[in-house]
């Protein structure tokens, strides 16, 4: 699979840089202050409990949600200025696959890589579909599949246009250990390609394994982060448990 | 302009594309349109005469209750699986989101407003058909639909999103009301282009007006 | 940004508060003297007409308000304060209260004037209009999700009505064209007004424009407050 960033010449230093942000929902504050970075070819994992603002951040970062405070640059587009250009580098993996149940699976990406203005569309549909083991059920509307297949191909529309950053997020929900795995290889081969990725996860383990960096949320603050060569799974889950009872 | 309108079309045959295949909204429209008129007849069993005075009435209501019905329920379907945020993250203008799906609006209310026509036929022995009066439906629909689409997008989001789409909407398209019942009555009382020649200009008015302005507002309704 | 303003202290009104309200209430004093007994008794419709001097002075201010919601919702779209939002959101609250006196006051005056509480012409199809619009403007508030996003679509309600008002207008005097309507009353046709009643009547309108920005003043700083107190609390929590 190739990725590329955007210009290898002059390309930006951090695929994702992130300063000062905040942003308030009603009264909930998701988001504090935070700043993160993030490196070509590199994967920061984002850990913390339900409502810490993982998903809020993942979805500041796509461009989804606009901070009330705070920079966002990714790839160098700055996300205030040129945010067409940066979500045309973005691929985005949320909870729910995001994708029409009454079309199928092809042409739930076939209309998806229009949009994208994707080249040569129907051979990167097939290539992305072949990656991700879900050529088989190309042609079934995606009502009929199952959790785990419905991720597969929403993970394949994430991958379609070649994205230079890709955010997952809990990308291992509904899927099984085949599927567990080939994420995994998946994460590898982007980011061997040059590419970045942020996710976020339950599984700190396979988190702290995975990925480059490491970054601890809780109530919308960065409690920790680090390189993972240097941050052991107790210190994440002492940081965790500081505040909650943490699940093994 | 050419990604502009093509990410516009790109959404507008996504949405074709699935309603052909389901047919849910548009069926389910049609039959809401057909049991207003029913009701109407039943409420106020009209004479002979009195049909042509509260016909083009009984026609735009139905018209405007299923179009209110069908905007909502467009917006309803992008939202429940998530797809209205997979448009928001593809690198595409905001207003070419609006476009696509004011034209699937529009196109849903039109094929409705049309098989509706034999009906009113049959059931209360009116003919709206001829010229003038496709240019009257046109031009209300139109506006009809970029409001509703604009109010779908905002009630769609909140809690009781039934009862704010109504709430927004009749108020504000209450002139293109007024437009398409007046123009449509003109007509049936034999009247021809030159009569209706003032209304079509108020709505091609409100239709601009509308256009500009919801395509403009669009991006903010959808932010977060 | 919010996040700036719970360190504010709350905001204090100085000394402005204090003199528009005693200046209001000095002004109200004489419009009443102005209305009850400087105004002559209108010759036909006798003591009725002068609710003429509440009524107009409220219509003016509705749509006044209107008028703010419609620059702040502007304002704040462009510059995402919350100052912008507070005036919009007030302004449609206080002018809400304004249109509802107005037409409850027209409609008493209407009775026995045209011998019908409601007639659909123009202007009064308008006002009702805008009268549902503002509900709608304040409803889309109440619910939606959080605080800002009801700002933002309330913003574009506010926005998408006040252009939508004058079509209104145009159409509902089209509609009228068509569908005469007699007005049974025996004064169909009010006629100019005489100099006390024009002084009278300008005087009012002053009166309630005052009363209106205290109002609003008020209700705008309490509404800061609020909302400092808001994020204050759930920062405790």
């Amino acid at each position: 699979m190739q990725t590329t960033p955007p210009s290898a010449a002059d390309s930006p230093p951090l695929a994702v840089a992130v300063a000062g942000l905040s942003k308030t929902f009603g009264t909930t504050r998701a988001l504090v202050d935070v700043d993160l970075s993030v490196a070509w070819g590199e994967t920061l994992a984002v850990l913390g409990h339900n409502g810490a603002g993982k998903s809020t951040l993942l979805r500041v970062i796509a461009s989804l949600v606009r901070p009330d405070a705070g920079t966002i640059a990714v790839g160098g587009f700055e996300r205030a200025k040129d945010a067409a250009a940066a979500r045309s580098i973005v691929g985005y993996v949320a909870h729910q696959p995001l994708l029409y149940d009454d079309l199928t699976a092809a042409e739930n990406l076939a209309f998806f890589a229009r949009l994208y203005g994707v080249r040569d569309a129907p051979a990167r549909i097939a290539e992305v579909l072949d990656d991700l083991g879900a050529s088989a059920w190309a042609d079934r509307r995606v009502r009929g599949l199952s959790n785990g297949m419905q991720k597969r191909v929403a993970i394949a529309r994430a991958l379609l246009h070649r994205p230079s950053v890709l955010l997952l997020d809990e990308p291992e929900t509904g899927l099984d250990v085949d599927g567990l795995a080939m994420l995994d290889r998946l994460v590898r081969t982007v980011t061997d390609g040059g590419a970045a990725v942020v996710m976020t996860t339950h599984g700190m383990e396979r988190g702290l394994s995975l990925a480059d960096g490491v970054a601890v949320l809780a109530e919308g603050r960065v409690a920790l982060s680090g390189r993972t060569a240097e941050v052991t799974p107790a210190d994440v889950r002492a940081m965790l448990t500081r505040q909650y009872q943490v699940a093994p | 302009m050419s990604t502009y309108l093509r990410a516009a079309l790109t959404i507008y045959w996504k949405d074709v594309t699935v309603e052909a295949r389901t047919k849910e909204t548009v069926l389910g429209v049609l039959v809401f349109a057909l049991v207003v008129t029913f009701i109407f007849k039943f409420t106020f069993d009209p004479a002979p005469q009195v049909v042509a005075l509260i016909g083009p009435g009984i026609a735009w209501v139905a018209y405007v209750f299923a179009g209110i019905v069908g905007m909502g329920r467009t917006f309803v379907l992008e939202r429940e699986r998530g797809t209205l945020e997979a448009l928001l993250l593809a690198p595409v203008p905001r207003e070419a989101i609006y476009l696509g799906k004011l034209a699937g609006a529009f196109t849903l209310m039109i094929v409705v407003e049309t098989a509706m026509l034999p009906v009113f036929v049959v059931l209360h022995d009116l003919s709206f058909l001829s010229l003038p009066f496709a240019a009257t439906a046109v031009l209300a629909t139109l506006g009809l639909a970029a409001v509703g689409t604009l109010f779908s997008a905002i009630a769609v989001h909140t809690r009781a999103r039934e009862l704010l789409l109504p709430l927004l909407f009749l108020p504000v398209t209450l002139p293109i009301i007024i437009a398409a019942v007046s123009s449509t009555s003109l007509l049936l009382d034999g009247g021809g282009w030159r009569d209706v020649g003032e209304w079509l200009r108020l709505m091609l008015a409100f239709d601009i007006a509308f256009l500009v302005l919801s395509s403009w507002a669009f991006e903010f309704v959808l932010e977060e | 940004m919010a996040t700036v303003e719970t360190t504010r202290a709350p905001t204090k009104m100085g000394l402005v508060q204090p003199v528009l309200l005693l200046a209001a209430a000095a002004f109200l004093l004489a419009d009443l003297y102005l209305i009850f007994q400087y105004a002559p008794t209108e010759r036909v419709m006798g003591i009725v007409q002068r609710l003429f001097y509440f009524h107009v002075p409220t219509v003016w201010v509705g749509f006044l308000a209107f008028f703010i919601v419609f620059v702040s919702s502007i304002a704040y779209l462009v510059k995402r304060t919350d100052v912008w939002d507070r005036r919009a959101y007030v302004a449609g609250e206080v002018g809400m209260l304004f249109l509802t006196v107005a037409m409850v006051t027209g409609a008493i005056w209407a009775k026995p004037v045209w011998g019908t509480w409601w007639v659909w012409d123009a202007k009064l199809t308008t006002t009702f209009v805008l009268w549902l619009i503002y509900i709608g403007y304040l409803m889309v508030r109440a619910y939606a999700p959080d605080r800002q996003r009801g700002a933002r679509w309330a913003a574009i309600v506010g926005i998408v009505g006040f252009v939508d008002v004058p079509i209104v207008y145009y159409a509902a005097e089209l509609w009228r064209s068509l569908h005469p309507e007699l007005v049974t009353g025996p004064f169909a046709e009010s006629g100019g007004l005489e100099s006390a009643m024009r002084t009278t009547l300008y005087f009012s309108a002053l009166t309630f424009t005052l009363l209106f920005v205290y109002l609003f003043r008020e209700r705008t700083a309490q509404r800061a407050n609020e909302q400092a107190l808001d994020e204050l609390r759930a920062r405790l929590a």
